[in-house]
């Protein structure tokens, strides 16, 4: 492992984060927002796995009679790394079910076109107006979202 | 050791081509396919960083369970659809 290979890593794990954060931030659709998150955990897992390198060492294996006097890589962040691995398929499983379910309720993918709908029902759920443009003529401007009818539903159903 | 400098120079190039991939492409089909090749590339990462254990790991659950997981919702949320070159309004759907 030369100083350049190193580096080729470096550059390798850090455009991985840079590129999964940058999907993640900039993607509308919630299915490559998923893709994207999984890319920058196997960014994060590299730099880590990176950081404990040590030059000219052995994989921290040790076999029936060996010498322990051997360099050996550090074993600390690849058994993390080894967890967050799982914990990523875990994490990814959850964020899919939730787009699933996200999926079944507003028939759409699109994160711009669910926030509207989802803000359509709140209001409908609080009896307000639907949101128009906050540029409106007095009147069409759309109401607090807190309001009256709501608490005496709820109060209602409960009785 | 050059041929490891040049192992490792060709799969960073191939590892970010398929990040990229994942993120641009059209069909969403093909960009979870492109994440779970990512996956297989960083294990081979984790193979010269003397790490066998966890590019195992990396192979195996990274690359072939989250690979499959991806693929199962990908057909749960209805995208497994040949593409027609037409722009019907449902190509906002799968906009980036």
């Amino acid at each position: 492992m030369s100083e350049f290979a190193l580096l080729t890593l470096l550059i390798g794990a850090l455009g991985l984060i840079a590129l999964g954060i940058g999907g993640l931030v900039l993607s509308r659709n919630l299915f490559r927002i998923v893709l994207a998150l999984s890319l920058a955990e196997a960014g994060a897992n590299l730099l880590l796995v990176l950081v404990g390198f040590r030059r000219d060492a052995v994989a921290p294996i040790i076999e029936s009679g060996q010498a322990l006097t051997a360099i050996m890589v550090d074993p600390i962040p690849q058994a993390m790394v080894l967890t967050a691995i799982v914990i990523g398929v875990g994490v990814q499983a959850l964020a899919l079910s939730l787009a699933i379910r996200a999926y079944a309720a507003y028939g759409t993918l699109d994160m711009s076109v669910m926030r509207r709908r989802m803000e359509a029902d709140i209001d409908a759920a609080a009896g307000a107006q639907p949101a128009t443009s906050l540029h409106a003529p007095a009147g069409g401007r759309p109401l607090p979202p807190i309001s009256a009818p709501r608490l005496a539903h709820d109060k209602g159903a409960q009785a | 050791m050059a041929w490891t400098d040049l192992i490792v120079l060709i799969m960073v190039v191939l590892v970010l081509i398929g990040a990229g991939a994942a993120l641009f492409l059209k069909n969403l089909l093909a960009a979870a396919v492109a994440t779970a090749l990512v996956s297989l590339g960083v294990s081979v990462f984790f193979v010269i960083l003397r790490a066998p254990d966890v590019a195992l790991t990396e192979a195996a659950v990274g690359a072939g369970l989250s690979g499959l997981l991806l693929a199962l919702a990908a057909k749960r949320l209805g995208l497994w659809r040949i593409e027609i070159q037409q722009d019907s309004e449902d190509a906002g759907d799968s906009s980036c």
